[in-house]
């Protein structure tokens, strides 16, 4: 009976003891876990011009602008606080939409803007059909869009 | 009397398995079956994703089975850990290569997923890195288990690793929201009503429940297989260590 309780404070302590180091070493790692960050993130500590990281965020409404070549874009990122331009050459995913959310990877230049090589589509939680997402928006009641929050 | 209590326990558990399977074998035939029906046929497209939404019908409860199936298995382990039940130690070994399967289901129906959506098949965010080393956690105790002659030895090593690794659970479920990630956060469980609608909801809660019940089923027939595997190899250790009768010693090398 004592070695059963013995076994069993020694494996809930070796629970609690492996929780918090796990805890500990992914919050000291959370820089590099991340897979994106904010625009933000980027006016609060703005990474060097030549370092490549990801951005995430909202497509700005009516903020795409397509080149002559049909595959340069330039758009706007924001979550709402700040924004940031990105240009970008290249194949832009489906679901690639103003007002969806999206990451884009690359390097800010010299101006201050990011340009990406690489831009993802990054779909959001919500899954209804498009009568829903219409009658929703006809009745004012829509929540994802313009800029609006992730 | 610990063996006493040892001994009774998988046979009442046999019988309880021998009531239950028929119900489950069942229920996840006709669950998954009119699951897939709802959400192939009658389930609507999604407004932003279109008939691609459908992949989550099997995605999601094969994540949610993916990790299921760990927990009990490290409730198993712990059980076994603790009380040294054997019976708990077979069920922690049956439901690894279950969760295995569900977990390699999840990420090859998410990269089918993650192509047409984000545009790439797989990125290194947290919740993508935190299930593949799920799976490989599944293989690690899946070889552990099986690598050591001694079976309480093999018990132990693997029960340590499979509770090492529950650490994971918690990261997968709140990955998502700890960390930016590409991959989007909860629609079912998160607080309020779930951001998906009643006819996407009603085909993957059915899934999800055939999912639970198929698992079930593999369970028991895994557990009964399981514990006639062990004593078949307690008899034979018992044999290859009896004293020798009158050269009848030359059948142990079937082992």
């Amino acid at each position: 009976m004592r070695a059963k309780r013995r076994r069993l404070a020694f494996v809930v302590c070796g629970m609690v003891t492996l929780g918090a180091a796990a805890s500990l070493v992914l919050a000291a790692f959370e820089d590099s876990i991340v897979y994106f960050y904010s625009p933000s993130d980027v006016a609060e500590h703005t990474p060097p011009p030549d370092r490549r990281f990801r951005i995430g965020g909202i497509v700005v409404k009516d903020s795409v602008i397509r080149g002559a070549d049909a595959t340069t874009v330039r758009f706007r990122v924001t979550d709402t606080l700040n924004t940031i331009e990105v240009a970008y050459t290249g194949v832009l995913p489906d679901l690639f939409r103003e007002g969806q959310g999206v990451v884009a990877e690359g390097q800010l230049d010299s101006a201050g803007r990011f340009r990406a090589d690489e831009v993802l589509a990054k779909h959001d939680e919500t899954y209804m059909p498009r009568e829903v997402a219409d009658a929703l928006k006809e009745s004012g009641r829509w929540r994802g869009a313009p800029g609006g929050g992730e | 009397m610990s063996r006493l209590h040892g001994l009774a326990s998988p046979a009442r558990f046999l019988r309880l398995a021998d009531r239950v399977q028929p119900w489950t074998g069942w229920g996840a035939a006709l669950l998954i079956g009119a699951g897939l029906v709802v959400g192939l046929g009658f389930s609507p497209a999604d407004y932003q994703q279109g008939e691609t939404v459908r992949i989550m019908y099997i995605h999601v409860p094969a994540a949610w089975m993916a990790l299921f199936c760990y927990a009990t298995m490290a409730l198993g382990a712990a059980a076994g850990l603790i009380w040294r039940h054997p019976l708990a130690h077979v069920i922690a070994h049956s439901a690894a290569p279950i969760g295995a399967c569900f977990t390699i289901v999840c990420l090859a129906t998410g990269m089918l997923w993650g192509k047409p959506i984000w545009g790439r098949w797989w990125v290194w965010d947290a919740r993508l890195t935190s299930v593949l080393i799920l799976l490989f956690l599944y293989l690690g105790y899946i070889a552990l288990a099986n690598a050591f002659d001694n079976t309480a030895r093999g018990d132990r090593s693997s029960a340590i690793l499979a509770l090492v690794g529950a650490v994971n659970l918690p990261v997968i479920k709140f990955s998502v929201d700890w960390w930016n990630t590409l991959h989007q956060p909860a629609s079912v469980t998160r607080i309020g009503a779930p951001a998906i609608h009643d006819s996407m909801l009603a085909p993957l809660l059915l899934m999800a429940a055939g999912f639970l019940c198929l698992f079930l089923t593999l369970l028991f027939v895994r557990v009964r297989a399981g514990l006639l595997a062990r004593r078949l190899r307690a008899l034979r250790h018992a044999r290859a260590h009896a004293p020798a009768v009158g050269g009848m010693d030359t059948g142990t090398g079937l082992s």
